[in-house]
């Protein structure tokens, strides 16, 4: 077991950070105990529950999995970067509204998952809400408020979008 | 009314949504050290020796504790709930795979998985007992030799010189004179397997002892007062030195009831200095030394009339209860109290039977016994049902409690919703209608069970309250029921806002810290919003009686003739005269700038009413439990004909809670509930080798994911409790209880095939298919 640390630079919560890590430290580690950043939990430790769920350049990643060392020169969010003091992300104002949390344990990666995949989708599909939070296991809420939390947002941005393109249409 | 009985939002919503909630495993106390654990590789066996010399010269290591060393010593006394059987450590010899043998507690957690590693224990083999039922022969090794030694409570029948720790009987009217009068006599054998209760936290623990000796213990816990008293027990240590914390729970579902592994750290942190140390379970921990949902084997005799109903039920239920049952004697009593299902049978005879086994540990789990039995009830039910001829809904009919009608305890009912429920079902479901399958290889099927439950409690169990008002007309909330996702915190906020008629967003509650919040038994037994809430309730009331004194010194009106309204005492003939609660918060200061009465804090307690231990022969009595929750569910499931896949469609469900207090939240908890019993119905089985857990991670365990989410339509029937608050009963667990039955009556429905042994996997289900084909 190596003792030596590495030196990464990377930004964490749009921060640019520098830090030091043992080639071995998981991210989920250096988040937690290094940073004190325990939103991601730790249910499992090998891939298998998701709770960890952490933005790694802007894809769900389960951060128990990946060493700290790897995200040199990466972009890392977690869940608490997603509010900003008492502005909560429009997820997490969705999960509390549609009561899709009960223990909240799997809540932050569930919000990361749900994040991710409407960054590259802003508009999923109820089957392709239920694949992207797939690996996030939940044990308290049958997941039907989950789906229906983040279904209500992505239903928001495509009333959005459509809004826009027609205000769009009224300046041409 | 204006707070009960509506949605509110989760007064914990924004702490848990912004992954700001601190959770035990989340608390760092100042140069914490971390523990780690040495874990028997053996089912059964004698310790000869064990070598901790290593692991104590390894740098970072500050403590290094055995089971052995507190042999006959004042400290790991053996405690339990109720039967004293369980140590935190094991003495003398280890009783399962994963019992903790030694622990170490390091600078690192590294150091301390690398010291565990370097202890060295020697064992000589002992005889192991891997099947309750083989467990009961005469000749069975003993799991427990010392039983006739051990405390238990005087409502268990443990029988010493045998690995039986608890033998509950039924025996109401003549059984056999029923099965003389029945015109079929139906007799099936059913298995329940081992289960895990998988919440997504780990448990986990911390303790610190200060230098006057006084104990803090941080614990992810369902009942930080169930573990003060262990743990007071097992060190001998007074109760004012003892302060349990329960931050914040990611889940129990009775896995967190009682005590775990909090007893493991103590002994290390009396030895670090006043150095706080913290133990966090692995996945692998918790499916092995944890609790775990018992196994049962259950043999069902019912005899029934040509009309379908019901003379006679003979029931021989044997449950695996593993190395300790210091909970799981209750499960075992409750199974067998409740070993009709939610029917009326005047003539019944049941054994029901707890057996040491060198097991993982069984304890309570959502459901306590109910699920395990009626995936019998409820097959046979049908079963019968079709050998007569009869529609399958009527037979239920039939027999259902009704109010007037007597449970196998002998208890009348005053009020029994069970056949409301059972209506919204079939209707909402259009239950007779065959639906059509999506392909040829596939088929539908329908099936429905009814269930019940009461809370599975001592009868005399209390729980209490404290309410400050503030001076600015706010509150503060004291209680020591947990909210583990449940939503109580909520939920009792709500009835708090109800009776002192102030908005929920003025009531901060504060939960689990049994040195500031005040006595609660145990967050268990879907008893809070009942319990908790009733002594909510009442400590508010004392707040409005000392509100009420005071205004009417002010407002010179009677206090007959006031009340509170959003926040102010108001006079109920003339609307105009008020005084807001602010005003009185610290007392009345009177004209002439004298003060009386002083601040308003209002005190609750409650002990459910009359309720009675049954007779020590028979089992029965008049008023047993405090009340039962009735309840339907149907399902509609495809069934893959060439794989033996289930997929659940559809699942309808109705309960009658008394008054729903949060509509919102209390259909989260039954979807929860219904998801949870789909995976235990499905595919959930800890797969157990001569005593050792075979499948230990989310790989090889699966519990359900989003893609197992049927269809769901949750529905309440609304007959009042009269003894809950505003009417509330139970729901928590009741609602995970109907679906195994209901989806293996779907699959004969569909295809024409029993399993009598639970999961329905894909695998016993297309070799049924194929038997049947041949």
């Amino acid at each position: 077991m190596s003792k030596v640390k590495h030196k990464i630079s990377f930004v964490l919560n749009y921060e640019k950070t520098e830090h030091y890590v043992k080639p071995n430290t998981t991210l989920l580690n250096m988040l937690r105990e290094d940073f004190d950043l325990t939103g991601a939990k730790e249910g499992c430790g090998a891939g298998e529950c998701g709770a960890c769920t952490t933005l790694f350049n802007n894809k769900a990643v389960n951060a128990c999995l990946v060493l700290a060392i790897e995200v040199d020169k990466a972009e890392i969010i977690t869940i608490e970067g997603l509010s900003k003091g008492r502005e909560l992300d429009e997820l997490q104002e969705s999960f509390i509204d549609n009561a899709a949390l009960q223990c909240g344990y799997c809540t932050p990666g569930m919000i990361m998952s749900a994040k991710a995949l409407l960054n590259r989708n802003s508009k999923p599909t109820e089957n392709e809400i239920k694949e992207a939070i797939s690996g996030n296991l939940c044990r308290c809420t049958g997941y039907k408020k989950i789906v229906e939390a983040i279904s209500s947002v992505a239903t928001r941005n495509d009333k959005k979008e459509s809004m826009n393109a027609q205000k769009g249409g009224d300046t041409e | 009314m204006k707070y009960v009985g509506e949605s509110f939002k989760r007064v914990d919503g924004v702490k848990k949504a912004t992954g700001t909630l601190k959770y035990v495993d989340d608390l760092k106390p100042t140069r914490f050290l971390h523990a780690s654990v040495k874990r028997s590789p053996h089912a059964h066996a004698r310790i000869l020796n064990i070598n901790v010399n290593e692991a104590k010269k390894l740098k970072g290591v500050k403590a290094v504790i055995t089971g052995r060393e507190f042999s006959g010593a004042k400290c790991c006394k053996r405690v339990g709930l109720y039967l004293e059987d369980k140590t935190f450590l094991a003495v003398e010899k280890v009783i399962y795979v994963g019992e903790a043998v030694a622990a170490v507690a390091a600078e690192t957690k590294e150091i301390a998985d690398e010291a565990v590693k370097l202890i060295e224990v020697e064992y000589e083999i002992l005889p192991k007992v891997i099947n309750a039922r083989k467990a009961l022969d005469k000749d069975a090794p003993l799991v427990h030799p010392n039983l006739a030694n051990y405390k238990y409570a005087p409502i268990f029948f443990p029988e010493p010189n045998t690995n039986i720790s608890n033998h509950f009987k039924l025996r109401k009217g003549d059984v056999e004179k029923g099965f003389e009068e029945a015109d079929l006599i139906v007799e099936n054998e059913f298995f329940v397997p081992h289960i895990q209760h998988a919440p997504i936290e780990n448990h986990s623990a911390i303790a610190q002892i200060d230098a006057d000796g006084a104990l803090t213990v941080w614990a992810s816990c369902q009942s930080p007062y169930a573990v003060r008293q262990a743990l007071s027990v097992a060190f001998d240590i007074p109760l004012n030195k003892l302060r349990v914390i329960s931050p914040a729970i990611g889940g129990g579902f009775g896995s967190k009831a009682g005590t775990t592994l909090e007893g493991i750290i103590i002994p290390l942190a009396m030895r670090t200095n006043g150095r706080a140390v913290k133990l966090t379970y692995s996945r692998e921990d918790e499916f092995v030394s944890s609790f775990v949902r018992q196994a049962l084997f259950a043999k069902m005799k019912t005899g029934v009339r040509k009309d379908g109903k019901i003379l006679a039920m003979k029931n021989e239920f044997i449950w695996d209860g593993g190395a300790f049952t210091e909970y799981g004697v209750n499960i075992v009593k409750a199974g067998g109290y409740a070993s009709t299902g939610p029917y009326e049978v005047g003539n019944v005879w049941t054994d029901s039977i707890c057996a040491y086994t060198n097991h993982p540990v069984g304890g309570p789990y959502r459901g306590f016994g109910m699920s395990e039995i009626q995936f019998g009830i409820e097959q046979n039910l049908d079963i019968i049902a079709d050998k007569l001829g009869i529609d399958k809904i009527e037979i239920r009919r039939t027999n259902a409690l009704k109010a007037g009608s007597y449970t196998s305890m002998g208890e009348k009912l005053d009020m029994c919703g069970l056949i409301d429920c059972l209506d919204v079902v079939v209707n909402e479901m259009d239950f007779n209608k065959k639906e059509k399958s999506s392909s040829p290889n596939k088929a539908r099927g329908k099936g429905l069970a009814c269930v019940f439950k009461a809370p599975s409690m001592p009868t005399n169990v209390a729980s209490s309250a404290i309410i400050k008002l503030n001076e600015d007309g706010t509150a503060h909330l004291l209680v020591t029921a947990q909210d583990m996702g449940q939503g109580s915190d909520t939920v009792l906020t709500q009835i708090a806002a109800e009776v002192l008629s102030i908005h929920p967003d003025k009531i901060t509650i504060k939960t689990g810290d049994t040195d500031h919040t005040p006595y609660e038994w145990q967050t268990v037994a879907s008893r809070t919003t009942y319990c908790a809430g009733n002594s909510v309730k009442s400590a508010c009331e004392d707040v409005k009686k000392q509100l009420l004194e005071l205004a009417q010194i002010k407002i010179g009106m009677y206090k007959r003739d006031l009340e509170l309204r959003d926040g102010y005492v108001v006079s109920k003939i003339y609307p105009d005269k008020k005084l807001p609660i602010s005003e009185l918060a610290l007392g009345l200061t009177l004209e002439d700038g004298s003060g009386i009465h002083g601040p308003i804090i209002g005190r609750g307690v409650f002990i459910p009413p009359n309720i009675r231990n049954v007779d020590k022969e028979t089992g029965l009595g008049e008023k047993p439990v405090v009340f039962w929750t009735f309840g339907s569910q149907g399902v509609e499931i495809e069934v893959d004909i060439e794989t033996g896949q289930i997929r659940v469609l559809e699942v309808v469900s109705c309960f009658d809670v008394g008054k729903v207090v949060n509509p919102q939240l209390i259909e989260g908890q039954v979807e929860g509930g219904i998801v949870q019993g789909i995976g235990s119905a499905l595919f959930e089985e800890l797969i157990i080798e001569g005593g050792e857990v075979k499948n230990k991670s989310f790989v090889d365990y699966k519990i359900p994911t989003a893609d197992d989410m049927p269809k769901m339509t949750i529905r309440f029937v609304e007959n009042p409790e009269e003894t809950g608050p505003f009417g509330a009963r139970a729901i928590a667990e009741v609602c995970m209880v109907a679906a195994a039955p209901a989806i293996a009556n779907a699959l004969y429905d569909a295809v024409g095939i029993r399993i009598n042994t639970m999961p329905l996997t894909a695998e016993r289900v297309l070799k049924a298919i194929k038997e049947k084909n041949k």
